[in-house]
């Protein structure tokens, strides 16, 4: 029971995090090309200012919780990940460090730099969080103590012997890449105005495209490198509400921003967010990490957990921290809601 | 490190006995390493493996990389929440003030100190991030069994600490306009507190690896939380956090006195440069005689009773004795267990230690050479870096001090000098005292329980720590640099400048 509750509450700060800082990586990405003047540029990056390091946090806790409620995954797969989670480090501090510091430069060369280092940053963090939720998907190749080390890339292909990089995490990555640069679109529509905000909407159409394409082939690449993923759903054929939430969340992407509706087209991205990496957790429930080298290796749910103290006091805690975190998101976000406003020195 | 990299290729020409001679009899830090290195791999690279290459290994053993992984990460990160730490309570000061007075000064001697700590904190921030994510990619073998207990208080600092501090930094740089007087001082005040309260989850993080307590072990090996408030409360944490908080508010006061004191060399703005020499002084004064005693005194006391080794270390103190002296300078020397060039106050350890001059010092010779500190000489530098650093704060803001009761601080030139060029000492002396605790725990990790050998990644080789090591070299090299540029800019446009920019920078 305690590890059912535990896998919930780690998944549901993995979904926090993405459908957080997954719109400010967005903004990131769009930042490269749609804002055309200072002005414009400005107005992207103040409309995630005051709260991409807050979105951030979602990642540390969740990776704190991780560590304490499932110390031989968090061990495992941390170490085995070990080269593109320092590479995902090095771009989560030179994005940090670009977003906040090109304000404090004037000359343009340098924000120029700045500002592309940050966009390019943002997206290959898209690409990584996507591949690295893949990688999972498909399972790694644990020895028998439970630990492993992947290389960047073997052949490309999702075998017994995978790379981090193979043909389906890069399906994974290319999904995440364009599903938040959508959310970020929709960010931006919801946030700015004028022409960045209309050349914001004219994106949403090629990208929400290209995003139920590849949702489809992610969906099906996912079958067929790990056929088992479907056994929950099919043990439990309710279940498959999440998918069919996949797709209406995506239909409603596309008919409200259509209807003009920003906040809620906003909302159904945080829906297919959810949605999608629900259905990926629970494909793999109650395994964690999935080992190619033969189901008995697999870390499970019961294997990882921490001991029964420690999840029963780390439940207090945990329930009145995060009240506290939800009411700081709330009262921020009502803080700086409304468009943004460059003009007025005033407020 | 660049001589024992070169003693190496001259003892690789050579037999290995006579690499290993050399080695042992240097001083230098990066050399001692190496000689604990290689006493401790002597075992196991006797026989058959000892071939050209073998030497090589000593150095770059997956060990040692992930030590200085974890060692280089942390110590540039702690330059910042040192002054994070400190500048949050001296900008509640400076906010409290302009609340009561009303005065538009000091709130944009506030403003100024903000946008100084908002670079500060952006920088803390990202590299903070890797420590979170260290322990589980280069020391998995700890984190798997230490998980139950530390990931606990690791995970409360990010769900009490670091979304309050995101939030109300939020609001206190980018919302003054949006907020009341009010609301903006506590806005300001709620990020001192979140930054203090993530400080408390890393010292309670740290005291359960120096001193375990309130643990069980599972039938896995791993270690489990027996009690959640004395997790918490474990006596070590409570005096290490007092002792490394006042060493913050060091930091920050240094720094703010020697902003003032350059104002006031440069004959510029002169209004602040009162205000901030005034309010650095007063909290330098406070703070380095309060991290004399009672903090330093108690903690290090404590450190006496439960880490004997590690205080034998410090002091360099090799023969156990009654009436111990404390060395005051001194090389150590591990050959002839003695301090080479000393200069001693006699009885002055046992004393501090016990209260009495005539008192027993248990020495190294009392200790099982296998659970001697690894890096001895560094240990013992770290420790009197620190101790003699602190004997100088104390002294410079005692004279600061009077000069600032008698009004003659602002003009005494030679004394702003001190004060401005004193600004470094601060960060090297909290370096120093991280040094000093974490290699007094040596050859432990948690100590008496884990060795530091049994805790690190098996998985990742050496080659792909250094990889990544010297990945973070570079980055925290441009890093450190960028910084240095843009506190430089804001000091030197001052709080006037720094008043209006900000409008418009931050507008929106």
């Amino acid at each position: 029971m305690m590890g059912f509750i535990w896998f919930w509450l780690v998944a549901e700060m993995i979904v926090g995090y993405v459908v957080l800082d997954g719109f400010d990586l967005g903004v990131g990405v769009l930042h490269l090309f749609l804002p055309r003047t200072e002005q414009e540029r400005r107005a992207t990056l103040a409309s995630i200012g005051p709260v991409w390091d807050g979105n951030e946090v979602w990642l540390l806790a969740g990776g704190g919780t991780l560590y304490f409620a499932f110390p031989l995954l968090y061990a495992s797969a941390f170490s085995g990940f070990y080269l593109p989670l320092m590479i995902v480090l090095w771009l989560l501090v030179l994005r940090g460090v670009c977003l906040e510091l090109r304000n404090h430069i004037e000359v343009g060369v340098w924000r120029g730099l700045l500002d592309g280092l940050f966009g390019l940053s943002s997206a290959l963090l898209t690409i990584f969080f996507g591949a690295a939720l893949a990688n999972v998907l498909r399972g790694v190749p644990l020895q028998a103590d439970g630990y492993f080390f992947l290389p960047l890339w073997t052949n490309w292909q999702p075998g017994t012997h995978p790379g981090i990089l193979d043909w389906y995490t890069v399906i994974g990555g290319l999904v995440a890449l364009v599903a938040l640069t959508l959310h970020g679109a929709l960010w931006l529509i919801l946030k700015t105005s004028g022409a960045l905000a209309e050349r914001a909407r004219r994106l949403v159409s090629p990208l929400w495209a290209v995003l139920v394409t590849l949702t489809l082939a992610s969906l099906a690449a996912t079958i067929a490198v790990r056929p088992a993923s479907l056994g929950n759903y099919f043990r439990y054929p309710a279940t498959f509400i999440v998918p069919a939430g996949v797709v209406a969340s995506l239909a409603a992407i596309w008919l409200l921003t259509r209807g003009n509706r920003p906040l809620k087209a906003f909302l159904a991205s945080c829906l297919y967010l959810f949605f999608m990496l629900a259905g990926a957790c629970w494909g793999v429930y109650p395994t964690l990490l999935p080992a190619t080298t033969g189901a008995d290796r697999d870390i499970t749910l019961s294997r990882a957990i921490s001991g029964p103290h420690t999840l029963a006091v780390g439940l207090v805690w945990w329930a009145f921290g995060m009240a506290l975190a939800v009411a700081y998101v709330v009262f921020v976000y009502s803080k700086f809601r409304g468009k943004v406003d460059l003009h007025g020195g005033a407020h | 490190m660049k001589g024992s990299f070169s003693a190496l290729r001259q003892g690789q020409s050579q037999s290995s006995p006579t690499l290993r001679l050399r080695i042992r009899s240097s001083h230098s830090w990066g050399q001692a390493v190496a000689a604990q290195l290689s006493r401790d791999v002597e075992s196991k690279v006797r026989s058959p493996l000892r071939r050209g290459g073998v030497q090589r290994e000593f150095l770059m053993t997956a060990e040692l990389i992930h030590r200085l992984h974890f060692a280089f990460t942390i110590t540039f990160h702690y330059l910042f929440p040192q002054l994070t730490m400190g500048l949050g309570l001296l900008i509640v000061v400076l906010k409290s003030v302009a609340l009561k007075t009303g005065s538009e000064q000091w709130d944009r001697a506030a403003r100024f100190w903000g946008r100084i700590f908002g670079i500060n904190f952006v920088f803390g921030v990202v590299t903070g991030i890797p420590m979170e994510f260290e322990f589980g990619t280069n020391w998995a073998r700890f984190a798997q069994l230490s998980g139950g207990v530390i990931g606990q208080p690791l995970a409360m600092e990010g769900v009490f600490s670091f979304f309050l501090e995101s939030a109300f930094l939020g609001l206190f740089l980018y919302g003054e306009k949006r907020l009341s007087r009010l609301m903006h001082w506590f806005s300001a005040v709620m990020v001192f507190v979140g930054s203090w309260i993530s400080g408390f989850f890393i010292i309670v993080t740290d005291a359960w690896m120096q001193h375990p307590v309130a643990y069980d072990r599972l039938p896995n090996g791993q270690f489990e939380v027996l009690s959640f408030w004395q997790l918490l409360l474990n006596p070590w944490g409570l005096l290490q956090y007092a002792h490394n908080m006042t060493g913050a508010v060091v930091t920050g006061s240094f720094v703010m006195s020697a902003v003032g004191a350059f104002y006031l060399l440069e004959g510029r703005l002169n209004d602040y440069g009162h205000i901030f020499v005034k309010v650095g002084v007063i909290a330098g004064l406070v703070s380095s005689i309060v991290i004399i005693f009672p903090t330093g005194d108690l903690h290090g006391k404590y450190v006496a009773r439960y880490q004997p080794a590690a205080i034998a270390g410090m002091e360099g103190l090799f023969k156990t004795e009654e009436g111990a002296g404390m060395v005051l300078i001194g090389q150590p020397n591990e050959e002839t267990g003695q301090i080479d060039n000393p200069i001693i106050v006699n009885d002055a350890l046992s004393f501090l230690i016990y209260g009495t001059t005539k008192a027993e010092v248990k020495g190294l010779d009392q200790i099982p050479h296998d659970q001697w500190p690894t890096a001895l000489p560094l240990l013992y530098y770290a420790y009197h870096i620190m101790a003699g650093l602190g004997t100088w704060f104390a002294l410079l803001m005692v004279g600061s001090a009077f000069l600032l009761w008698r009004k003659r601080l602002y003009s005494a030139r030679w004394a702003l000098w001190a004060l401005l060029l004193s600004f470094p000492l601060p960060y090297i002396a909290n370096t120093a005292g991280w040094m000093t605790a974490e290699l007094g725990r040596q050859p432990w990790l948690i100590y008496g329980l884990m060795r530091t050998s049994e805790g690190y990644s098996s998985t990742v080789s050496a080659s792909n720590g250094l990889f990544t090591l010297l990945g973070f070299m570079g980055l925290y090299a441009l890093l450190g640099i960028l910084f240095t540029v843009l506190i430089y800019r804001e000091i030197s446009s001052g709080p006037e400048i720094a008043a209006t920019e900000q409008q418009a920078v931050h507008a929106g």
